[in-house]
């Protein structure tokens, strides 16, 4: 079969899988925005919060392996973002609160947030390998029905589309609180200056926090969405994160709308590239995609500034 | 970051500097209708200025007048959106400045100093004034592991300039001190020093005297002569009009990003384009309040009427 | 970027930059006794976020900030319990965690962390008592290793340690000598390169390793891999083809990213470390995949009447690599103290500043990634030479560890960056039967985040680094080539 054979079928998988990039890729952007600084550890919230959520759903599953379907699948999934975006934000917040915040009272060098975030990936990476195990964790296909319907010849299955209906609301959501809420005026102030943010009374420390536990919700709540695609494992975060990543400096770093736009373009161009050339070097292409932008327009497609965007 | 307006006030007597009849092979740096903007903001509006070889100019003007922005432009920091910069390292060679890096016009021969001290805080005055006198060396890293006859010589001749040029700006008893340790004003001739360092033919002073004591602004006054008795043009920003006065040959004056006088001190001094833009243009306005020197034509009168606008 | 234009005329222009003297400064008290900060007082800059100096009395124990503190350190105390306690697998997620805090153990680290709280609660009794103890100990150290020639005296003395160390070790403790502690401080002295003196961070350092490894399977062998030359060269000979091949790879990834901000160059190396690995694994038609690469030849010398083979043998390896480490530190030594050492300072300390002093920043830090790029292709030909190797050995885990090593040791000296391998190697080492291998790699990031967080400068400062670390904590300069610190800074 040609490339334009498949080409809906690749569109459609590109777009789930970035659109999972995309909610991924807020957390770089926000946390970018208001610290200047890429949060390393990030991909480890992700782990952490794909863990929680995939053990909640299996914990309800029934023990003789059988899968519920239909609203109670829809429940189950409810169950697992819900506890997925919960242990993402508590890991973000623990993340905040350990990694970053002491250096920040000391006004740390830059290269200090890099290095101390390193640490701490390594840390929840290895700790999650030995409490969980280090072989790949997955959930059962939760919807019975395969195809709910077809575009062009190419198959929707009812879990991308949930995967990338829940993905979407996520976007929007937030996409609403930065852009129409106090709480996202109060990010867009200390992302824009943060000096003159606190001469006009926002409690910087705060916006900071809760930015890492917002990051931290969607990156969790995606981290689910992941692993009922995939699988999870303790190393799950790396490749994604820094996919995510290249998405976050493709839409512009610190630019909220940039983050979802890079995300799904990044979805679409692996899943085309990974067909035509080799699946396995399919995370050559997103390094290779970074590296691209860095050299030609390095602000990204939508440029940079959460203060100004959204 | 500089942001005024592209306030187009029309301020009468502007006067255009290419009129002055000069050679062009006494010249040193010839800016020529630079403008730069940021977004909407309009911090240069079509500058042009000259030097001659072995002046002393000075830029005055109120605050957010783009001075820095000129300084910025024509040390490569920032890229006019519009203009061009000539300079002659020597009389028979014009380079264009716009468009190189700022260390490769630093070889060049144009240093600067900041108006905000930005030292190397962790190093020790000889070593800030090292870094600047080994620009124009050339050994590498082979020649520095090796320890290569010529790498060993240019590290010697580096330490013995820098010493001198610590001398001449009266430092030699800091040598081995760290520069974040010395006083406002030792610090602000430190930097003077690095930039002599570098060997260059312009030297751009920002704000050199602010922060320093009557005493210290006499010294500057005397270091700023020395350094223009060797050769090297000077071109600076000042606030302090006594100084200004006192080693300035030529003086230009901006405003809103454009120039609105050029001469000597004494014409501009009695320029009305120059009163009215310090002193802005209704009487009702403050014209005091800023806090310095003493017969300063502060900038407030112009800030004032910014705000308004 | 911005230099901000006309400030108000006077002396209201350098509010922003009051004159100051500093702590730690040759002026400042420490430099009192001896000469300029003498290694002796590197411990007397503590955490600053620590507790301030209390005028004791009992109800300061329960003064909110001291609740909070016993607090923390009581769940560290859980969460130590948890990382040294039982391994869990993915049926019971949270049986193993259980496991570990219903254990009598849970006593101890509680215990643990209420001494520390109340160490930490009479810190500043304890620290002047400490002080009093060990100051006729560190004095003459330190009046020693301030003299003249003291330095020398001392680096003679580790030498001599570091020659006479092997003979007295187990066969296995020599192997881990020669593989992990010897390979790792050189690694780590390239790394410091980046990292200690040009401010960067690179996170696919190991990379650069694996490209001299392969190299050398690749010259040096018709069979250890599928892929090879087409003559075989002496394993001597790929030293040089490893470092440019290396340099190499580092200017054509650098060059593109450096031009950016630093922490970028972070991100594009932890991908291109990602994409050797991945090839590395992948492509068994050419590296020979996932199996490694097997019958490297060792190094052979047959030079001007000179024949020596090394063999299984640690010990002449390890001898090998003592002199490259020694060759390596006196070298970069000397760089350090070349008019290229001095622009790295000034990159770090203020790009702007250094780049209208004439220093071309570009080239500069291009130049540092391209020297620890090329020390670690030099290091992976003598690793691929002494043992089999495969793609596990390039791991993204062990370009971290060489962060881990490099920091812990203390960034940019070089003398620490060697302790550091020696230290968490030697750790490693020890805990080799103890903990499952990649279970080690917690312990390693806690490391990390405990030295960032209490002591950024490392075992071992170097003194210029330190200063710089202790003046950005004070809002002056700058420590790194990443640009602005971040929000809550005081830039």
């Amino acid at each position: 079969m040609g490339f334009l054979d498949q080409f809906w079928q690749l569109t459609i998988d590109g777009l789930m899988v970035g659109s999972l990039y995309a909610v991924i890729a807020l957390g770089y952007t926000l946390v970018y925005g208001v610290l200047q600084l890429i949060n390393f550890a990030h991909s480890e919230v992700f782990m952490l919060g794909s863990f929680g959520g995939l053990f909640a759903a299996r914990a309800l599953l029934p023990d003789d392996g059988s899968v519920p379907g239909g609203l109670a699948s829809v429940g189950l999934v409810a169950v697992g973002l819900g506890v997925g975006a919960i242990c993402g934000g508590l890991a973000a917040f623990t993340l905040e609160r350990v990694a970053y915040r002491p250096l920040r009272r000391r006004s740390a060098p830059r290269l200090a947030y890099l290095i101390s975030a390193i640490g701490a990936s390594l840390f929840a990476v290895n700790l999650a390998g030995k409490e969980f195990g280090r072989q790949n964790v997955d959930l059962p296909d939760l919807f019975h029905n395969g195809t709910v319907f077809t575009v062009f010849g190419a198959d929707v299955s009812t879990q991308s589309l949930v995967i990338f209906a829940v993905a979407v609301a996520m976007l929007i959501g937030l996409d609403r609180l930065v852009a129409g809420t106090r709480l996202g005026q109060g990010i867009r102030a200390v992302a824009q200056d943060a000096d003159t943010a606190v001469l006009m009374g926002v409690n910087v420390e705060r916006i900071i926090i809760v930015t890492f536990v917002v990051g931290g919700l969607l990156a969790g709540a995606g981290g689910f969405l992941y692993a009922m695609t995939f699988n999870a494992s303790y190393s799950m975060g790396f490749v994604p994160g820094v996919k995510a990543f290249t998405a976050a400096v493709l839409g512009g770093i610190g630019n909220v709308r940039g983050a979802m736009l890079g995300g799904l373009l990044l979805g679409l161009v692996e899943s085309y590239g990974g067909y035509l050339f080799q699946a396995s070097y399919k995370d050559v292409i997103a390094f290779l995609v970074l590296v691209a932008i860095l050299m030609i327009r390095p602000s990204g497609l939508l440029g940079e500034r959460l203060g100004r965007a959204a | 970051m500089s942001r005024v307006g592209a306030h187009r006030s029309g301020v009468p007597g502007a006067r255009n500097p290419r009129a002055d009849e000069t050679a062009p092979g006494d010249l040193v740096v010839e800016a020529r209708d630079l403008a730069l903007r940021f977004g909407g903001v309009t911090s240069l509006d079509g500058v042009s200025l000259r030097q001659r070889r072995g002046e002393i100019l000075a830029v005055i003007g109120p605050n957010g007048a783009g001075k820095t922005s000129l300084f910025n432009c024509l040390t490569g920091a920032y890229r006019p959106q519009q203009g061009s910069v000539t300079f002659w390292p020597q009389a028979d060679r014009p380079t264009e400045l716009v468009g190189r890096r700022p260390h490769a016009i630093t070889r060049l021969g144009v240093a600067r100093t900041f108006q905000n001290i930005r030292l190397f805080p962790a190093l020790s005055a000889l070593e800030n004034v090292q870094i600047g006198t080994e620009v124009r060396q050339r050994y590498g890293p082979v020649g520095a592991i090796l320890g290569l006859p010529h790498a060993r010589r240019a590290e010697r001749d580096g330490v013995r300039h820098a010493l001198s040029l610590l001398d001449l700006v009266g430092l030699s008893h800091r040598t081995h001190e760290l520069a974040a340790s010395l006083p406002y004003g030792e610090q602000r001739r430190l930097e003077i020093a690095r930039a002599l360092g570098t060997e260059p033919s312009l030297l751009l002073l920002d704000e050199p005297a602010a922060g320093t004591n009557p005493a210290e602004k006499q010294d500057l006054a005397g270091l700023i002569t020395r350094i223009a008795g060797t050769g090297v043009s000077v071109l600076l920003i000042e606030h302090d009009m006594r100084l200004v006065m006192s080693v300035a040959t030529a003086v230009v004056v901006l405003n809103f990003g454009r120039v609105i006088a050029h001469g000597t001190p004494g014409e501009v001094q009695r320029d009305p384009a120059v009163i009215e833009a310090y002193l802005g243009v209704t009487d009702a306005e403050d014209t005091g309040g800023a806090a310095g020197g003493a017969d300063v034509p502060a900038g407030r009168g112009a800030a004032a009427r910014k705000d308004v606008r | 970027m911005s230099t901000p234009p006309a400030g108000p005329p006077g002396t209201g222009g350098g509010a922003a930059t009051v004159p100051l003297r500093i702590a730690g400064s040759p002026a400042g008290p420490a430099g009192s006794s001896g000469s300029a900060g003498s290694s002796g007082s590197a411990g007397s800059s503590g955490p600053a976020g620590g507790p301030a100096r209390p005028a004791w009395h009992p109800s300061v124990l329960f003064a909110p900030a001291r609740l909070r503190q016993l607090g923390a350190l009581l769940l560290v105390g859980v969460l130590a319990a948890i990382v040294t306690g039982p391994t869990g697998n993915s049926d019971k997620p949270l049986q193993a965690a259980k496991d570990s805090i219903v254990d009598v153990r849970i006593v101890l680290y509680l215990g643990l962390a209420v001494a520390l709280w109340v160490l930490l609660v009479l810190g500043a009794q304890l620290r002047g008592a400490l002080e009093r103890v060990s100051a006729p100990v560190r004095a003459p150290v330190g009046a020693a290793y301030g003299r003249r020639g003291g330095p020398i005296v001392l680096n003679l003395v580790l030498l001599a340690i570091a020659i006479v160390a092997p003979m007295v070790v187990s066969t296995a403790a020599q192997q881990s000598m020669v593989n992990d502690i010897g390979i790792y401080a050189l690694l780590a002295l390239g790394l410091n390169v980046v990292v200690g003196y040009a401010g960067l961070l690179d996170l696919g350092y190991i990379a650069f390793f694996a490209i001299g490894a392969y190299a050398t399977a690749y010259f040096t062998s018709q069979t250890a891999m599928p892929w090879h030359a087409p003559f075989v060269l002496n394993p001597f000979f790929v030293f040089p083809i490893a470092l440019i091949l290396a340099a190499l790879a580092g200017v054509i990834l650098g060059a593109p990213t450096l031009r950016l901000r630093g922490d970028y160059l972070a991100i594009v190396t932890l991908g291109f470390g990602e994409i050797i690995h991945l090839v590395a694994n992948n492509a068994d038609n050419i590296t020979n995949g996932a199996r490694g690469a097997f019958g490297v030849p060792h190094l052979s010398i047959d030079l001007l009447g000179i024949d020596y083979k090394w063999g299984i043998d640690p010990l002449p390896y390890y001898y090998l690599l003592l002199v490259i480490i020694v060759v390596v530190m006196i070298a970069f030594g000397r760089l350090e103290r070349s008019r290229i050492g001095r622009s790295w300072a000034a990159i770090r300390e203020d790009e702007i500043a250094a780049e209208a002093t004439g220093v071309a920043t570009l080239r500069m830090k291009l130049l540092a990634f391209a020297i620890g790029a090329s020390v670690s292709g030099f290091a992976g030909v003598l690793f691929a030479s002494k043992q089999f190797f495969n793609p596990q050995s390039f791991s993204l885990q062990a370009s971290f560890f060489v962060v881990a090593v490099v920091i812990f040791g203390g960034m940019g000296s070089r003398l620490g960056v060697v302790v550091g391998a020696v230290v968490l190697q030697g750790l490693a080492f020890y805990l080799r039967d103890k903990v499952p291998p990649a279970d080690r790699y917690i312990y390693f990031g806690a490391i990390i985040v405990i030295m960032m967080i209490f002591r950024p400068q490392g075992l071992v400062p170097s003194r210029r680094r330190r200063r710089e670390i202790q003046l950005v904590e004070e809002g002056i300069g700058a420590a790194d080539s990443l640009g602005v610190a971040p929000t809550g800074g005081q830039r």
